[in-house]
């Protein structure tokens, strides 16, 4: 597999804080990354290093090109979808898709109207008198009529309601996203995307500290139910997080031996929150 | 070249307003106070009982000398051209504020994300924004006044030949082509006389966190007024009106349609000795274009590159979106 985005000795700061400390990852070809962190652990300024929209220290290499240096080459390949309202609000949809098209070498005008057709947007609308989730849509509709490599999401769906974030990430999985494309994205609301991820990644205070495919984490990690007399024996066993729930003990452990745990109560497998909540704790304090 | 066309035309749309509306709407504005006027002389005229124009005015134009004949067309000339007087004092406010925005108030609502996850360098997207200052917008300007000097003109026509006059003869009087191609004329000696101010306007734009018009403004200000001040203590010999007049003024007001030609002390004396000629000699390329010798306007347009690069730069670099 060839990788997309590798990064070595990534360092940012900025006056008084680091935002990358010397970050290393390699993202392949294919891949649905989720780069997920408490607010302000450095995700969005690494994928702003991606995108060659801010200065740093170290190697980057994107598809092949330095973002720094090459930036009007690698945007042809890549495309962002930095929070919800970044599209100028005097924009209209004609306008948009006008322009895009016109400026864009890889982009399919005729994909663009029929996503466009399938959404209450009209020609004439401005950005202005559009909801958060129309806006969405409408740049949805324009990055996903663009043959791009790399897609890069930044809260994208920052705002919307349910319906909006759900069809947000349908539309993504089933009409743009193919072996030759990659998507990273971060968001807080893990739960919703969790299931559509093949990578991980956790950062905190501008270090990785975790980074690993989706069907490691079922490995890796595991999660017992243990009832109040087994608890002693858990807890001796070093678990990442303890909860109480019913009565019961859930413990979450990090390689442990599957059948010892299997012994102790059920097993199964964490979600990406549950992870995130154990790796995170004490982030704020 | 398909790009920069395209990125023009999106300043155009973002900027309809003023860009094309402005100087229509100005332009309105002047044929309606002009239609008042005329009205208001009409009915006074009628009220008192004096007779404009009529058989009186066509004998007088039958006596005319040839002399008096230029100059009626003359002054045909000036009514024409009078309404890009108004339009281009609008047209520089709104070309001074579109510069001051131009590279800002995208980072203030974040659109530049949008913009910067196109393939465009900044050196396009900031020298298309120069174009749009200092060329789209003055041939827009000249396009309106061309037309609303046209249309004045068949008022006058109009409402003289209500009096009997030969309209048509008076109108053969006038020199609308001659006037259109002043005017067009002009259009290149703006842009290249803009851009020290377009340059510095643009500057701040990219530079400044927040503000920029505050920046703009008391940078030159400031600085003015400390060599006033130097001045007038005595302390050092520097050369305080010079400073206002090249620096300050350079910076901020030159993208004022005709600022140039309070420069060009050639051609005022040259228009002042010719007299009785044409006043339309002022801005006649013969004249004008004397400008193009003068070390001012080629270290304005130096100064202006500079403050572009500048502005290129700070465009990439600026990260607080």
């Amino acid at each position: 597999m060839n990788a997309v985005v590798t990064a070595s000795g990534l360092n940012k700061r900025y006056k008084n804080t680091v935002a990358l400390d010397h970050v290393n990852f390699r993202i392949e070809s294919g891949r649905i990354v989720g780069l997920i962190g408490p607010n302000g652990a450095g995700k969005t300024t690494a994928l702003k290093a991606i995108l060659g929209l801010t200065d740093f220290q170290g190697e980057l290499n994107v598809l092949g090109f330095d973002p720094r240096t090459q930036r009007d080459r690698l945007m042809e390949q890549v495309c962002f979808i930095a929070d919800v309202a970044v599209l100028p609000r005097w924009l209209r949809v004609r306008e948009a898709v006008d322009f895009v098209a016109n400026v864009h070498p890889r982009f399919n005008r005729a994909k663009c109207e029929a996503f466009l057709a399938r959404t209450k947007l009209t020609p004439d609308q401005r950005v202005k008198q559009m909801s958060k989730g129309m806006i969405v849509q409408l740049h949805l509709a324009l990055v996903m009529a663009i043959d791009a490599r790399l897609l890069v999401l930044d809260e994208p769906t920052l705002g919307l309601d349910i319906l909006y974030r759900k069809q947000f990430y349908q539309s993504l999985l089933e009409d743009y996203f193919d072996e030759n494309k990659t998507i990273i994205v971060t968001t807080h609301q893990v739960e919703e995307i969790e299931h559509i991820l093949t990578d991980l990644m956790f950062i905190r205070d501008g270090k990785i500290v975790l980074d690993t495919d989706m069907e490691a984490v079922g490995e890796r990690f595991a999660e017992v139910m243990v009832s109040a007399d087994k608890a002693a024996t858990a807890r001796s066993m070093k678990p990442l997080d303890e909860r109480q729930v019913f009565g019961k003990s859930i413990f979450l452990f990090d390689g442990a031996d599957r059948a010892t745990l299997e012994s102790m109560g059920e097993v199964r497998r964490p979600t990406v929150s549950d992870l995130f909540v154990a790796t995170m704790k004490g982030t704020y304090a | 070249m398909k790009t920069f066309y395209w990125l023009v035309k999106r300043e155009f749309w973002e900027h309809r307003g003023g860009f094309l509306w402005a100087p229509i709407i100005t332009g309105a504005v002047f044929l309606v106070l002009n239609i008042m006027a005329i009205i208001t002389a009409e009915v006074l005229g009628a009220r008192h009982g004096i007779e404009i124009g009529g058989s009186n005015w066509q004998m007088m134009i039958a006596k005319a000398n040839e002399g008096d004949l230029a100059q009626i067309g003359v002054g045909l000339d000036v009514a024409m051209l009078s309404s890009m007087g108004l339009i281009s004092i609008v047209m520089g406010i709104v070309v001074l504020f579109y510069c001051l925005g131009a590279l800002y108030d995208d980072r203030r609502d974040r659109s530049i994300l949008f913009w910067k996850s196109l393939p465009i360098s900044n050196t396009s997207t900031v020298l298309s924004k120069v174009a749009s200052a200092t060329i789209l917008a003055p041939v827009i300007a000249v396009v309106v006044a061309v037309i609303i000097g046209l249309v004045q003109l068949v008022i006058f026509a109009l409402v003289l030949s209500m009096h009997h006059v030969n309209a048509w003869q008076l109108i053969m009087l006038s020199h609308p082509f001659r006037a259109i191609g002043t005017l067009v004329s002009n259009i290149p000696l703006y842009a290249l006389w803009a851009i020290p101010s377009v340059g510095w306007l643009m500057f701040c734009s990219a530079w400044a966190r927040n503000k920029p018009f505050l920046w703009a403004v008391a940078v030159p200000a400031v600085l003015g007024l400390l060599v006033s001040w130097f001045g007038i203590m005595g302390l050092f010999n520097l050369p305080t009106v010079w400073f206002w007049k090249n620096i300050v003024q350079r910076a901020l007001l030159s993208v004022f349609p005709g600022s140039n030609i309070v420069y060009n002390d050639r051609a005022l004396e040259a228009s002042a000795s010719l007299g009785n000629d044409n006043p339309l000699s002022v801005l006649s390329p013969t004249h004008t274009y004397t400008l193009l010798a003068s070390p001012n306007l080629w270290l304005g347009v130096l100064a202006g590159a500079v403050l572009i690069a500048g502005a290129i730069w700070y465009r990439r670099v600026r990260d607080d979106s």
